[in-house]
């Protein structure tokens, strides 16, 4: 089918909406609140309006269904007097302080306002006024900025199935908050900050602790060395050459973050392999001994805190390893000063995740002191002047841990660390490696839950993989009563994986993160070594140090507990 | 438990139960026995539907109790009458009705004759009613100056007594939807039995395909009654033509109108009309479960539906296959929480759904896909209570009542600065001013009439001289009103029409659900545009500067908001706004230029002033004084800060001397 | 068991999301008002997140979130009402109870809610206090009315 736009003829499929047909042919028709994730138009910005032959009203081009014979004008005057009236509507409402507002330059409701030609505030009356919440140590909230296009209602209920935010009140005075308009903090949020990713303002927007990291970079008796996650560096690749790789990102990110002061930058995707050790023991253990499974993983913060908050009944079955990030940092506090000679007390660890969860996990636990997400990655870039798209400087990442294989890259996508375990647990139960490449396809992909078996030696392993905390509701228990039995899950809170995790640049379409998720496959196949158990650094690791995966020493700094944190009666707060 | 006698079986050879209709049973109550030929069978059915006509034996009273009637004292009306007929010992029953229309002349009481003939009277109140009883019962003077009409008297025993359908107030009504309301026991399935109620239902599900009974009403020409007017045959067809097994019907009695009561009326008394057209339409569309989606500010009307919906389960006529033609349907009510935006068909399913009562965008329609996903028709009361008539009478009856671009009757709502205010129902499309001056009597004496609001928040204000106009659809519609639901209130030279807008704009800006961005935001700025023309210009000259502007951005905004909202209630928004603006901009002229309201409705452009040579220095108007605009010292002329004066007036309802005026 | 629990409790198993809006209004008609804490318990009865059960709650107009004053009086400023002046009896009764910005009088004994329509216009200008109606408003009837409700609570004292 084809349907006219412009009077250009344009390909279209069933279902498909204008907006999207219109987008695929590079006409941009401006939008608030449609998101490629929501199970329905929201229709509410009405931005997207555009003319129909044949229609008297205009029609909002994110519900107007594609059909054969449609011909649609998406930029004639009438269409544009009326998307200027509705944005100079919600300038009218907005606060002022756009040069102080933490989205600066990168706004949505701005670049609107720049595209239709809005240049004054046309109207003079009310303004919001609600509180801002600073509650929560992950995710602050300016509901004065806030659109009410419903994006972050739609993330948090619809997709993750959390339902910590929502329409609150009506009319005018209608906002976005949590029960009761309480802070974040005691609400059902688990920090994912799927809503700050699509928010187009700067209502919900990440804990800002540049200026912390700036302040320790800035003190000459401190040593500051960094982590990098593997998402990072397989997003901060959208929009370079394809033959740049992970690994030369990765170096080109270490000699920026050492300009700017960083004493060394370590790996993140290290601990991740080390992760895989203790976590396929353990899964192993639990196996052979009869522990509780099945297992789940419990890298993903913000699925540990839901189980800590939703489900604390569940709390046996997450593995005790620490996330990566915590491992990493748990070995950088405990190696880095002797190996360094540097004061353990002067010591901070900034961690750069794709991870709004992770500003909690950071506080719940020691060892790492800052985090920031891929988006302040940019602002610390901004404040000491990189021009990190133009830096091509590369350096290698700093020993210890500065290795990864191509299972612990993975880790950065829904599925990684599945396929990082199998791939090491084949090993460790069948005594061999997988035979020939260790791609594990039905790990991968986007699918919301995937479940599979994988023999290894005499043992058949009941293995699921939830991609997003939106599928938790209606399948962990079905998972836990499986028959057969499933042995391991994989949940990954965000969709896609860390790759779409909370703290990735803003986006509100999913083409982004499939591409990132092939960056990952693109570097573990390219990968020397593939598979957790064959990384040198981590080898080493536990010759020196930690004697043997779930060892003493492991206990104690890669091995965590949990906390019942169900929320009590809100009500009596 | 069934009370219902006409249900009930005459001898052990009727089979009909709740649990095992009959198809015959509406056929046997007029002409039964059908299934066994038995004089004493007949005999005893035809008692039954005599007594159950008349309301009982011997004298009874009927007393219109709906919500007006109870205003107006009803309750007590009827505990002064148990009172007196106990103590005279008379056993003449009282039965509540509910509302005839005439609300101005309410309290009504009926009386039925011991002869048979049934007497109106009205006027009746708590003061009153001693005097009545006394005249009736003591000293049997039937006429008194109580009455007004009365019902048939076939035996001409009354003719000096004008039929209450020939009063001028009733002369030019055609009673269809409100032909039993004060008339008929609300309460009582047996009276709605005895009026003819459920004959359309028997008609359609036992003798009529759902294609056919969709087919009759496309024929007939039935729009819906709620607002837009959208053929409401067609909307079944739709619905009846999709292949899924769970379909739902839903009652729009969300009535949110202001100057709207006529759903309500309808439910409070006539409750077995609108079940019966739910039952009818259920069947032609293939739904088995139904909602009455019913406002939480009618609670007599729900009470009365509940009782209604329960007495038509005892017998059958709700539930399991009603009437033996293996159709299921039974209503669920759904009490509103006070979201005027819940009378938008899209918002109503959400709020049914346990929502937000957000609107979502259309298509799919929710014939298409409604609740739960599920085909689902929404008709409001008014339409549904017409169809049981479209059905009896025929389409082509239907059809032929009403004149211009629509069929049957409409009812309204008459309110405001009116003579007679209450509910008249007339063939849609007769001329406004007949409705308005013909039934209506016009302005209250001394006075005149400015203008005719219709349909509510989304109408407009027609002036007195557009009012030879027919109400029909399309000619509202061209006037910038809109039949809506039909709400008509009327205004007189006191009214500001700049304060009417105003007036509406504020409903529609509290009542908007805040979804989208253009009513939203849009409605706000033209609240405070419109505020600022009906207050006085204060601050620095940009913000007079701004009041000149204003009228501008009225109008763009009011295009902006009535092209780009979601739903019909954004979309109509602008409505009383642009219909002001265009017949009266003069009245808006007034405002912004001279900062003077030529009706002297705005409070915030009356300015006062304390006359010093009456003033006795009291300190009562400055106790008064919201804004403490008032200075003085105790025995000493007081004064008024014109700068802080809100012209509330509380100063003038204070003194006690009248020396606080008005002096614009 | 509270009266929340009660509730709960009589729709039996059968709960689902439909039931959210007739909960809170017979928690509200049990109540008075609906509190924080039976939000919650309806949440969890019915395994919605509170948020959306506070979304819902502050949606509709009906839902009071603090207790009501002991005299409850609904004033309507529908259309009819309006043009036969209901404002300047509104305003009235906010100086005559020294009624708060929520509604409440300053001694706390009446609840005013301003109600968009009750639907009774013909009777216009019109309140309900106390569940009855009260039609063809003064500022004189309005006066007598309250004389007579604290006639009668002084009565009782």
């Amino acid at each position: 089918m084809s349907i006219t736009i412009n009077g250009r003829e344009i390909e279209a499929t069933a279902g498909e909406t204008v907006l999207q047909v219109a987008r695929r042919a590079g006409i941009e028709i401006p939008h608030l609140c449609s998101l490629d994730w929501a199970p329905s138009p929201s229709a509410s910005c009405r931005l997207c309006v555009v003319e129909v032959e044949g229609a008297p009203r205009l029609q909002t081009s994110c519900t107007l269904e594609a059909r054969d014979g449609l011909s649609v004008q998406t930029h004639t005057p009438r269409v544009l007097k009326a998307r200027r009236a509705i944005l100079e509507l919600l300038v009218a409402s907005h606060p002022q302080d756009c040069l102080s507002c933490a989205r600066g330059g990168d706004c949505e409701l701005a670049g609107l306002a720049s595209d239709l030609g809005v240049r004054r505030r046309r109207y003079v009356g009310a303004v919001k006024h609600h509180p801002a919440d600073i509650s929560s140590p992950a995710l602050w909230r300016d509901p004065d900025k806030c659109v009410l296009c419903g994006r972050c209602v739609t993330m948090c209920h619809d997709v993750q199935g959390i339902g910590a935010i929502d329409f609150v009140g009506r009319g005018f005075k209608t906002r976005v908050a949590p029960g009761f308009s309480l802070g974040l903090n005691v609400s059902d949020c688990v920090f994912c900050g799927q809503c700050a990713r699509v928010c187009p303002t700067g209502a919900i927007v990440e804990r800002d602790q540049v200026d912390d990291v700036v302040a320790a970079l800035a003190d000459p008796d401190i040593t500051v060395v960094a982590q990098v996650a593997p998402a990072v560096p397989a997003t901060l690749l959208e929009g370079h050459s394809k033959s740049e790789g992970v690994r030369t990102m990765l170096e080109r990110l270490a000699a920026s973050l050492k300009r700017v002061g960083f004493d060394a930058v370590f790996d993140t995707g290290f601990a991740a392999d080390l992760t895989i050790m203790e976590e396929g023991s353990e899964l192993l253990d639990r196996i052979v001994h009869g522990g509780v499974l099945p297992m789940f993983t419990s890298c993903s913060p913000a699925w540990v805190h839901y189980v800590e908050t939703h489900r604390p009944e569940l709390i046996p079955h997450l593995s005790t390893c620490k996330s990566p990030q915590q491992m990493a940092g748990a070995l950088i506090k405990e190696i880095y000063p002797a190996y360094a000679g540097v004061d353990r007390d002067k010591l901070v660890v900034v961690s750069i995740m794709p991870c709004t969860a992770k500003k909690f996990e950071a506080q719940d636990l020691t060892g790492v002191d800052y985090v920031l997400t891929t988006r302040e990655l940019e602002h610390l870039w901004g404040r000491f002047g990189v021009d990190f798209a133009h830096a091509t400087e590369q350096t290698p990442l700093d020993p210890p841990f500065s290795e990864a294989s191509g299972a612990g890259r993975l880790f950065a996508g829904s599925g990684g660390v599945m396929e990082a375990a199998l791939r090491t647990a084949h090993k460790l139960v069948a005594g061999k490696e997988l035979a020939g490449d260790p791609k594990i396809t039905e790990a991968r992909g986007l699918d919301g839950v995937r479940r599979f078996t994988v023999s290894a030696g005499e043992a058949e392993l009941g293995l699921a993989v939830v991609n997003g905390l939106g599928r938790v509701r209606d399948t962990i228990d079905e998972l836990l009563n499986a028959d057969p039995p499933v042995h391991f899950v994989e949940v990954m809170s965000c969709p896609g994986g860390c790759v779409g995790g909370g703290g990735q640049p803003y986006d509100t379409d999913a083409a982004a993160i499939k591409e990132r998720l092939q960056r990952l496959y693109e570097v573990d196949r390219r990968s020397r070594t593939r598979r957790s158990h064959e990384n040198s650094e981590v080898q080493s690791l536990y010759e020196d140090l930690l004697g043997r995966p779930l060892g003493e020493v492991s206990h104690r700094l890669l091995h965590r507990t949990y906390t019942d944190r169900r929320r009590g009666d809100v009500a009596a707060v | 438990m069934n009370e219902s006698l006409l249900t009930a079986p005459c001898c052990r050879q009727c089979r009909h139960t709740p649990s095992t209709p009959c198809s015959d049973l509406i056929e046997c109550i007029d002409h039964g026995p059908v299934c066994h030929d038995d004089d004493g069978c007949r005999d005893e059915r035809a008692r039954r539907l005599a007594r159950a006509r008349r309301g009982g034996d011997g004298m009874v009273l009927f007393v219109g109790a709906g919500t007006c009637g109870r205003a107006n004292g009803a309750l007590t009306v009827i505990a002064k009458m148990e009172a007196y007929l106990q103590h005279r010992g008379l056993d003449v029953p009282i039965v509540e009705t509910g509302c005839v229309g005439y609300c101005q002349r309410e309290v009504f009481v009926d009386l039925v004759t011991a002869d048979g003939v049934r007497l109106s009277y009205c006027d009746l109140g708590p003061d009153t009613v001693d005097e009545f009883l006394e005249a009736v019962f003591g000293r049997r003077e039937l006429h008194n100056r109580f009455l007004l009409g009365r019902y048939d008297d076939p035996d001409g025993l009354y003719g000096d007594v004008p039929p209450l359908a020939e009063t001028p107030f009733f002369a030019r009504q055609t009673k269809v939807v409100l032909a039993n309301c004060g008339v008929v026991d609300p309460a009582s399935l047996d009276a709605a039995l005895a009026a003819g109620g459920f004959r359309a239902a028997a008609t359609a599900l036992v003798t009529m395909t759902p294609e056919e009974v969709c087919d009759e009403l496309i024929a007939s020409g039935l729009r819906g009654r709620g607002g837009a007017g959208f053929p409401t045959g067609r909307k079944w067809k739709v619905a009846l033509e999709q292949p899924r097994p769970q379909k739902y019907l839903i009652c729009n009695a969300d009535e949110g109108d202001p100057g709207a009561f006529m759903d309500r009326a309808v439910l409070e008394s006539d409750p077995f009309r609108v079940v019966e057209g739910m039952v009818v339409a259920a069947y032609a569309i293939g739904a088995t479960k139904g909602y009455v989606y019913c406002r939480a500010e009618y609670p007599l009307a729900v009470e009365r539906l509940r009782e209604a919906i329960r007495q038509c389960r005892a017998a059958g006529l709700l539930g399991r296959n009603i009437l033996g033609s293996l159709t299921d349907f039974d209503i669920t009510i759904k009490m509103g929480a006070g979201a005027f935006v819940c009378g938008e068909e899209t918002a109503i399913l959400a709020s049914i759904e346990g929502g937000r009562g957000m609107p979502r965008p259309r298509p799919p329609y929710p014939a298409v896909s409604g609740l739960h996903g599920c085909p689902t028709v929404l008709n409001n009361v008014e339409t549904l209570a017409n169809v049981p008539a479209v059905v009896n009478g025929g389409a082509e009856w239907f059809a032929g009542l009403g004149c211009g671009d629509a069929a049957g009757t409409k009812v309204f709502a008459l309110s405001g600065r009116i003579r007679n205010t209450g509910l008249v129902e007339v063939p849609v499309g007769i001329p406004l001013r007949e409705v308005v001056y013909g039934i209506g009597g016009g302005a209250p004496a001394g006075h005149h009439i400015k203008a005719v609001q219709i349909g509510g928040p989304s109408g407009g204000c027609i002036p007195d001289e557009l009012l030879d106009v027919p109400t029909d659809y399309g000619t509202l519609q061209e006037l910038g009103a809109m039949m809506g639901s039909g709400g008509m209130v009327v205004m007189d030279e006191r009214s500001c029409m700049v304060d009417v807008a105003k007036f509406f704009m504020e409903f529609i800006r509290n009542e908007s659900c805040g979804k989208c961005t253009p009513c939203r935001e849009g409605t706000t700025r033209m609240l405070e545009i419109l505020t600022e023309f009906t207050e006085r210009p204060v601050g620095d000259d940009l913000r007079r500067l701004e009041r000149f502007r204003g009228i501008l951005h009225l109008e763009e905004l009011a295009e902006t908001v009535k092209e780009t909202s979601l739903c019909g209630l954004g979309q109509s928004a602008a409505n009383p706004v642009l219909s002001t603006l265009r017949f009266f901009r003069d009245e808006y002229e007034a405002h912004i230029m001279e900062s003077v309201c030529p009706a002297g409705a705005c409070q915030g452009l009356r300015m006062y002033d304390i006359d010093p040579e009456v003033c006795t220095g009291c300190t009562l108007c400055a106790k008064n004084c919201p804004s403490g605009a008032i200075i003085g010292k105790r025995k000493f002329a007081h004064a008024i800060i014109v700068d802080r004066c809100t012209g509330c007036g509380a100063c003038a309802d204070a003194c006690p001397k009248q020396a606080v005026l008005a002096v614009a | 068991m509270s009266a929340v629990d009660t509730i709960i409790t009589a729709h039996g198993d059968g709960l689902t999301r439909e039931q959210l809006i007739p909960l809170l209004q017979e928690i509200q008609g049990a109540d008075g008002f609906v509190s924080a804490a039976a939000m919650v318990k309806v949440a969890g009865a019915l395994d919605t997140p509170v948020s959306r059960v506070y979304g819902v709650a502050t949606f509709y107009n009906q839902f009071r979130f603090a207790p009501l004053g002991e005299h409850v009086i609904q004033i309507c400023r529908g259309t009819a009402c309006h043009v036969k002046q209901s404002l300047a009896l509104a305003q009235h009764l906010k100086r005559r109870l020294k009624l708060r910005e929520d509604g409440n009088s300053a001694d706390g004994r009446y609840t005013v809610v301003t109600v968009a329509c009750l639907g009774a216009c013909s009777i216009a200008p019109v309140l309900k206090l106390d569940g009855e109606f009260y039609g063809h408003l003064t500022r004189e009837k309005l006066d007598a009315l309250l004389d007579e409700v604290e006639a009668g609570a002084e009565a009782a004292a």
